[in-house]
C-alpha cells in the first residue's frame, strides 16, 4: 500500500524537479540562437530584389506559422498516449501545449496579416496559407473552450485528447481543401508569401528562427506543465513542502 | 454475442428513434424552418439580381444546411443522456460504436433527409439551373450524413456541459469546412456546365472517412463524458 | 550600413518593427503567464496548507 502509494506519487515530483534543471538551459539556449537568427535576418541578409526589406517578416512568420502545426501534431500525439497508456504526464504536456499553439497560431496570422499590407494593399487576403491558419486558430480555441468547460480536469484532458486526435486528422484535409479552394477563386493578386527561391543568406536565419521557436516551445510548455502538475498534485505532501519552503 | 442479435440491437435502436421523433415532431420541423428562412434572408440582405443570387446561391445554401445541421445536433444524444439511457448504452454488450452509428443514421433520417427534400424549392428560388439543383440534391445526399457524423462527435464531447451549445458550434464548424468547400464548389462548377466528378469523389472519400473514423470517436468520447 | 539605414528597413520599417514587436511581446507573455501562475499557486498552497495546520492544532 506504502509502496504503491509512493510509486504513483514520484513521477510528477520527479518530472517537476527535473524539468526546472532544465528550463535555465533550455532558455540560454534560447535566447543565444535567437540573437543569432536575429543577427543574420536583420542584419546580414540582403534585401530582397523584389520585396525590399519587408521579407524580413519571414523570419517570424513562417516560423511561426511551422510552429502552430507542430504544436498541434505534439498535442495530438501528446493526448493520444495520454488516453491509450493513462500517462498523466501526457495529458498535462497536451493541454499545456494548446494555448502555446494557439499564440504562435495568432501571431503567424499577425505577421502574415502585416507582411500582405506592402505586398498586396490590403491588411487581409485570402490566402490560402493564412486562411488555413485561421481554421487553425479556431481549432485552438475549441481545444481551450472545452477543457475550461469541463470542471473535472482529468475528464476534460480525456476530452481534449479526442478533440485533438480528430482535429489532427482533419487538418490535412482542411489545408488540402483550403489550397484547393484558393485555385479555384484566385484573385488578381498572386501570393507572396510562398516559397521563394530562397537564397542561402535567407535560409540561414529562417533555420535559426525555427530553431529559436522550437527552444522557446521547450521551455514554455515545460513551465506550464510545471503550473498543471501544481495544480493537479496540490494535496500531496511534496507540494504541500515545497510551497511552504518558498 | 451474435452478429445477428447486433443487428436487432441495430434495427431496434433505428426504430425507437424514429418513432420518438414522428412524436415530437417539433424538433424534425424547426431545422428544416430555419434552413429554408435563413436561405430566405440572403435575397433581402444583399438584393434580388438573379445574377448575384445564382452566383452566391451554393454557398448559401450550403452554409445554411451547416448552420441547420449544428441546430439539430444536440439532439442526437440529449435526452438519452438525461433519462440515463445513454449509460445503458454503455454498459450494454454490444460495440457502442455501432450503436452510435444507429444513432446517427436516425439523426440524418430525422434531420438530414428532409432538408434533401426541400433544397430544390431553395435553389429554384436563388435561380440555379437545373443542372445545379441536381447536383446540390446529390451533394446534399452525399455531405448530410458527414455532417451528422462530425457532429456526433461534438456533442459526444460536450453533452454533460451545461453551455455546451455554444461550445458545441466553435468545436464542429471548423470541421465543416472542407466539406463546405467541396459541396459549393461542385454546385457552382454544375451551374456553370462543368463536369463534377472530381468533387463528388472527394466528397465521397469524406463520407467514407467519416462513416469509418466517426463513431469509434464518438463512442470514445461518449465514455469520457460519462464517466 | 548605418544605424539609421537599418532602423528605416528600406522604407518599411514600420511593418518590419510592429511584426517583431509583436513577436517580442507575445514570446514575453508566454513566459510571464506561467512565471506569476506558478507563483500564485504555491502561494495559495502554502497559505491552505499553514490553514490546516492551524485548524488540527
Amino acid at each position: 500500500m506504502f509502496n504503491n502509494f509512493f510509486h504513483k506519487m514520484a513521477s510528477p515530483k520527479y518530472f517537476y524537479r527535473i524539468s526546472g534543471r532544465l528550463i535555465p538551459w533550455l532558455a540560454i539556449a534560447f535566447v543565444l540562437v535567437t540573437l543569432a537568427g536575429l543577427y543574420y535576418g536583420l542584419v546580414k541578409a540582403p534585401p530582397d530584389y523584389q520585396q525590399g526589406d519587408s521579407y524580413r517578416i519571414m523570419f517570424i512568420h513562417v516560423p511561426a506559422a511551422w510552429m502552430s502545426m507542430f504544436v498541434y501534431v505534439v498535442m495530438a500525439t501528446a493526448g493520444a498516449i495520454g488516453l491509450i497508456w493513462r500517462i498523466k504526464l501526457a495529458e498535462v504536456v497536451a493541454i499545456s501545449s494548446a494555448s502555446i499553439g494557439a499564440w504562435f497560431t495568432f501571431l503567424a496570422l499577425v505577421t502574415g496579416s502585416i507582411w500582405g499590407k506592402p505586398m498586396w494593399g490590403t491588411w487581409w487576403v485570402w490566402d490560402a496559407r493564412l486562411t488555413s491558419e485561421l481554421i487553425l486558430l479556431f481549432l485552438y480555441l475549441g481545444v481551450i473552450a472545452l477543457y475550461n468547460a469541463i470542471d473535472d480536469k482529468r475528464t476534460a484532458a480525456r476530452a481534449v485528447a479526442i478533440l485533438a486526435l480528430v482535429g489532427v486528422i482533419n487538418i490535412p484535409i482542411i489545408h488540402y481543401s483550403v489550397e484547393w479552394w484558393n485555385t479555384l477563386h484566385q484573385g488578381p493578386t498572386v501570393t507572396k508569401l510562398d516559397k521563394p527561391s530562397i537564397h542561402l543568406s535567407m535560409l540561414i536565419p529562417l533555420l535559426l528562427m525555427a530553431v529559436s521557436f522550437k527552444l522557446y516551445y521547450a521551455f514554455v510548455v515545460l513551465m506550464r506543465a510545471r503550473c498543471e502538475v501544481l495544480e493537479r498534485e496540490r494535496h500531496t505532501g511534496w507540494v504541500r513542502e515545497l510551497a511552504e519552503t518558498k | 454475442m451474435t452478429s445477428d442479435s447486433l443487428t436487432r440491437a441495430f434495427a431496434l435502436l433505428l426504430k425507437r428513434d424514429l418513432v420518438l421523433a414522428v412524436r415530437h415532431r417539433a424538433e424534425m420541423i424547426n431545422p428544416l424552418l430555419f434552413f429554408v428562412l435563413v436561405t430566405s434572408l440572403f435575397p433581402l440582405g444583399i438584393g434580388a439580381d438573379p445574377k448575384l443570387l445564382q452566383a452566391v446561391g451554393p454557398g448559401v445554401i450550403w452554409v445554411a444546411a451547416l448552420l441547420a445541421a449544428l441546430l439539430s445536433l444536440e439532439g442526437i444524444f440529449r435526452s438519452d443522456f438525461e433519462d440515463g439511457t445513454l449509460e445503458q448504452f454503455l454498459l450494454s454488450s454490444h460495440p457502442v460504436s455501432v450503436l452510435v452509428l444507429a444513432k446517427v443514421l436516425a439523426h440524418w433520417l430525422i434531420t438530414g433527409l428532409p432538408l434533401l427534400v426541400i433544397s430544390p424549392l431553395l435553389g429554384v428560388l436563388l435561380g440555379l439551373p437545373g443542372d445545379a439543383i441536381i447536383i446540390l440534391l446529390v451533394t446534399l445526399a452525399l455531405g448530410t450524413p458527414v455532417l451528422s457524423l462530425i457532429g456526433a462527435v461534438g456533442v459526444a464531447l460536450t453533452v454533460g456541459l451545461r453551455k455546451g451549445g455554444m461550445i458545441l458550434s466553435l468545436l464542429v464548424l471548423p470541421l465543416y469546412v472542407p466539406l463546405l468547400i467541396f459541396a459549393a464548389s461542385a454546385v457552382d462548377t454544375a451551374a456553370a456546365g462543368l463536369p463534377v466528378t472530381a468533387h463528388l469523389s472527394l466528397i465521397s472519400a469524406l463520407l467514407v472517412l467519416a462513416l469509418s473514423l466517426s463513431p469509434l470517436a464518438t463512442a470514445a468520447a461518449l465514455r469520457i463524458s460519462l464517466s | 550600413m548605418s544605424l539609421n539605414e537599418f532602423f528605416n528597413m528600406g522604407g518599411y520599417a514600420f511593418y518590419v518593427w510592429t511584426s517583431y514587436g509583436i513577436a517580442l511581446l507575445v514570446l514575453l507573455i508566454n513566459v510571464i503567464l506561467p512565471l506569476r501562475q506558478r507563483k500564485k499557486l504555491l502561494g495559495d498552497i502554502a497559505r491552505a496548507a499553514r490553514r490546516a495546520r492551524r485548524d488540527t492544532t
